[in-house]
C-alpha cells in the first residue's frame, strides 16, 4: 500500500444501483495498459456517455454539484465480478477515495484496501437513508473518520462500521504489506523446508 | 471434523496473528497478462525479486487474437503492448511461458489443469477471479488483484481471513442434454450474485460424483458468479486420473504417497457448515439467461419475467434496467429471441468434453442464416484433440468458424467483440452490460444450447432441436 486514509469530509455522489460490476467501473478495453495511472478517464465509461461520445447530464459523475466528491454512495454487492483491480485504480484516479455501501465483493474490497481506499460496509438502511439524503440534496458533504470508524451525513445521519483491524491500520498507516511480509522471511522458508518433507511433489518447478 | 477447505487451509498457515489474519502459503501462481503488468513493475520498482520461479506459469489469453495470422499480426498496439510486456517480464525473471506460438496456450484456468498444475490439497491463485475453476481438484484456489499478484510474487504468500463455509448437495440424476452449466445457473439463480460472498462453497452429492472433471470445472468456474471467491470439489478417482501422467503430476516416485495424502482430504461426515443448500439434478431443464446478471437465468421452456410482477421495489427497477438495456419485452417466451452471435468456448465451457456436446448438435445441421457462431477451443491442447476426433470438420461443414484459443468473445479485450444491440447466445460467464462488447447482448447457456441457437438462430431448447 502506497497511500493513507485516515478521515475525509467531501461531496457525498450517489450511484443508486445494485451489483455495481467492475465490468460496469472499468470496461475490459481500458485494461490493456500496462500503468495504474490515467484509468479515470475509462470509469464508468457505458453509464457516464452516450454512444455518440457525450455526456449523460443525469448521470451523477456528471452532474456539476457533485463535481469534486471523494466518496461514492451506491447500492449493495459493490465491486462483484472480474478481479481487475483497474476498478480501484479508476475510481482513484477519478478523485475518489471511499465508497460506501451495503456490502461488497471479496476481491473488489481487498483491491481497495491494498491501495489506500475505504470500502464502507454501512448496514442497507442506513445506505438508504444516506443515499436519499444525497438524492435530495445534490452536493451535499460527508465525513468518514476511519480512527472512529464513523460516517456522517447531512441531517445528522450518523453511522458506525466495522474493519477488520488489521486493514484499519494498514489504511491508517499506508503500510507497505509486502515489506511487513518480507520480516516473516524466516517463517516461510522454514514453511517451505518443512513441506518439502510432507508433499515433496508441491515443489516441482514447472518446466519450460 | 473439518471441511475439506479448513484442512488445505490449516496445511498452509505459515502464521496466524491474534486478529483472526493469516499467513496463507501458496503453492501454485498463474500468471496472465492482463493484471500482472503492474505487478511486476511494482517489484522493480521496490527493487524486489519472485521468490520462487518454478511455482508460476504465465500465459497471454485475454488479449489475443483467434485468427490464424495472430503470431506475426496483432493491429490493437495496446494488446500487442501488454502481450509482449508479459514476455518480457516472464523471461527477466525466469517464469515458464507459454508464449502466443506455443503449442499449449490457453486459457490460463484451461493450461493450469492441462499441465497437471492444479492438484488436490493445494493452494493455487491467479489475478483472475475465474481462478476457482481450479478448486473443481479439492484446492484453495482463488482470484486475486494486482496487487496480491505482487505480493505472491515476492513473497509466494497472502495475508488472508478464512472465509465461511457453504455446502451445496446436487443430488439425481442429470436428463440428457442437462449439463453442469445448468446447474450452477440454477445455483446462481437460487442463491443470488451475492449468495456466496464471504464464502468457501463446495459442492457435494452424487450428481457431482459421476461428473467428469470438466463438468466440476464449469461448475467451481461459475462459483464467482454467486459472489463465492472459492468453489471445492472433493478429489476421487476421478480426479486422480485426471492429474495422471500430466508434465506436473506427483510422477512415480510420489504417486503412492499423494494418493495416500488426497484421500485425506475431503470433508469430515461430522464438518460443520455455516451454510447448507441442496439442489435436485432430476428435474433439472437446460437454462437461459435473460437479464444483465448470472442469477437472471430460467429454464429455457419459461417467459422473460414481467418487472411489475415483482414486489420489491429495487429488484423491480433493476429488472426494468435490465430489460431495457437487453431489448426484451416482458413476458416473451425465451425460444422466440433471435440471436445474431454464439460464442463456444471460455474457461467455463472451452474444453473438449464442451467441444465433443456443442458437436454433437451441431452435426449433419447448418447454422442459421444471419447467424455467426464462432467455436474458441480453450487450449491448443484442446484444439489438437478436438481436431484428431474430426470435431473440427463437422463445426466447419455446419458453418461454425473453428479459431485459435483464447478468451475470444467472453470479454471486449481482443477482436472478437459483440457490436452495440447483437444478441449472442454465449456459453461464457457473465451477461453483465458491454461484458461482450459495448451495448452486446448477453444470453448464458450450454454449450449444446449455444449449438442449438446456432442452428435454428434463437434460443432453443436443445432436447427439441436434437431429436
Amino acid at each position: 500500500m502506497r497511500e493513507k486514509f485516515v478521515s475525509i469530509t467531501t461531496v457525498g455522489v450517489p450511484l443508486d444501483r445494485g451489483n455495481v460490476d467492475t465490468d460496469a467501473i472499468i470496461p475490459a478495453r481500458y485494461l490493456k495498459t500496462v500503468k495504474r495511472t490515467g484509468l479515470g478517464e475509462g470509469l464508468f465509461f457505458a453509464w457516464r456517455y452516450d454512444a455518440d461520445g457525450s455526456a449523460r447530464a443525469d448521470f451523477p459523475l456528471n452532474r456539476p454539484e457533485y463535481r469534486g466528491g471523494r466518496a461514492l454512495v451506491a447500492g449493495e454487492n459493490f465491486g462483484c465480478g472480474s478481479s481487475r483491480e483497474h476498478a480501484v485504480w479508476a475510481l482513484m484516479d477519478f478523485g475518489f477515495r471511499a465508497v460506501v455501501a451495503p456490502s461488497y465483493s471479496d476481491i473488489f474490497r481487498n483491491n481497495c484496501l491494498k491501495n489506500g481506499m475505504l470500502p464502507v460496509a454501512l448496514k442497507a438502511p442506513e445506505v438508504r437513508v444516506l443515499m436519499d439524503a444525497l438524492l435530495a440534496a445534490p452536493g451535499s458533504e460527508i465525513a468518514i473518520d476511519l480512527p472512529e470508524q464513523s460516517v456522517t451525513g447531512p441531517g445528522g445521519i450518523s453511522c458506525r462500521f466495522e474493519i477488520d483491524p488489521f486493514a484499519k491500520s494498514c489504511l491508517l498507516e499506508g503500510r507497505d504489506e509486502i515489506a511487513l511480509t518480507l520480516t516473516y522471511g524466516a517463517e516461510i522458508a522454514r514453511y517451505e523446508r518443512e513441506r518439502k518433507q510432507v508433499t515433496p511433489w508441491l515443489f516441482r518447478d514447472v518446466p519450460e | 471434523m473439518a471441511t475439506m477447505f479448513s484442512k488445505i487451509w490449516d496445511r498452509h498457515l505459515v502464521t496466524e496473528r491474534d486478529d483472526g489474519n493469516v499467513l496463507l502459503y501458496i503453492d501454485r501462481h498463474l500468471v496472465h497478462e492482463v493484471t500482472s503488468p503492474q505487478a511486476f513493475e511494482g517489484l522493480v520498482l521496490a527493487g524486489r525479486s519472485v521468490r520462487r520461479t518454478g511455482a508460476m506459469l504465465a500465459v497471454q489469453d485475454h488479449n489475443v487474437p483467434t485468427t490464424p495470422d495472430r503470431s506475426t499480426r496483432i493491429d490493437d498496439r495496446e494488446s500487442r503492448e501488454q502481450i509482449r510486456t508479459l514476455r518480457e517480464n516472464a523471461l527477466g525473471a525466469g517464469i515458464t511461458l507459454f508464449d502466443i506460438d506455443d503449442p499449449r496456450q490457453g486459457i490460463v484456468h484451461i493450461i493450469g489443469p492441462e499441465s497437471g498444475l492444479a492438484q488436490p490439497g493445494i493452494t493455487i491463485v491467479c489475478g483472475d477471479s475465474h481462478t476457482g475453476t481450479l478448486g473443481a481438484f479439492g484446492a484453495i484456489a482463488f482470484g486475486i488483484g494486482t496487487s496480491e499478484v505482487e505480493h505472491v510474487l515476492a513473497t509466494q504468500t497472502l495475508w488472508q481471513r478464512k472465509p465461511l463455509q457453504m455446502r451445496v448437495v446436487v443430488s439425481g440424476a442429470l436428463a440428457p442434454f442437462v449439463t453442469p452449466k445448468d446447474i450452477i445457473l440454477a445455483v446462481i439463480a437460487k442463491i443470488g450474485a451475492a449468495g456466496g460472498t464471504g464464502h468457501a462453497v463446495e459442492f457435494a452429492g452424487d450428481t457431482i460424483r459421476r461428473m467428469s472433471m470438466e463438468g466440476r470445472m464449469t461448475i467451481c468456474n461459475m462459483t464467482i458468479e454467486a459472489g463465492a471467491r472459492f468453489g471445492l470439489i472433493a478429489p476421487d478417482e476421478v480426479t486422480y486420473a485426471y492429474v495422471k501422467g500430466r508434465p506436473l503430476a506427483p510422477g512415480p516416485e510420489h504417486e503412492a504417497a499423494a494418493i495416500a495424502y488426497w484421500e485425506g482430504l475431503p470433508s469430515d461426515p461430522g464438518a460443520g457448515w455455516d451454510r447448507e443448500e441442496a439442489l435436485s439434478a432430476d428435474a433439472l431443464e437446460p437454462h437461459v439467461t435473460w437479464g444483465t446478471s448470472p442469477q437472471d437465468a430460467l429454464p429455457v421452456g419459461g417467459r422473460v419475467p414481467d418487472p411489475e410482477a415483482q414486489p420489491d421495489p429495487k429488484e423491480r427497477a433493476r429488472m426494468l434496467r435490465a430489460l431495457e438495456y437487453m431489448g426484451l419485452a416482458a413476458g416473451t417466451k425465451l425460444t422466440d429471441i433471435p440471436v445474431d452471435k454464439v460464442f463456444i468456448g471460455s474457461c467455463t465451457n472451452g474444453r473438449i468434453e464442451d467441444l465433443r456436446a456443442a458437436a454433437q448438435v451441431a452435426r449433419g445441421k447448418r447454422v442459421a442464416k444471419g447467424v455467426t457462431a464462432l467455436v474458441v477451443p480453450g487450449s491448443g491442447l484442446v484444439r489438437k484433440q478436438a481436431e484428431a476426433e474430426g470435431l473440427d470438420r463437422v463445426f466447419l461443414e455446419a458453418g461454425f468458424e473453428w479459431r485459435l484459443p483464447g478468451c475470444s468473445m467472453c470479454l471486449g479485450m481482443n477482436p472478437d467483440k459483440l457490436k452495440a444491440g447483437e444478441r449472442c447466445a454465449s456459453t461464457s460467464n457473465r451477461n453483465f452490460e458491454g461484458r461482450q462488447g459495448p451495448g452486446g447482448r448477453t444470453h448464458l447457456m450450454s454449450p449444446q444450447m449455444a449449438a442449438a441457437a446456432a442452428v435454428t438462430g434463437r434460443i432453443a431448447d436443445v432436447r427439441e432441436v436434437a431429436r
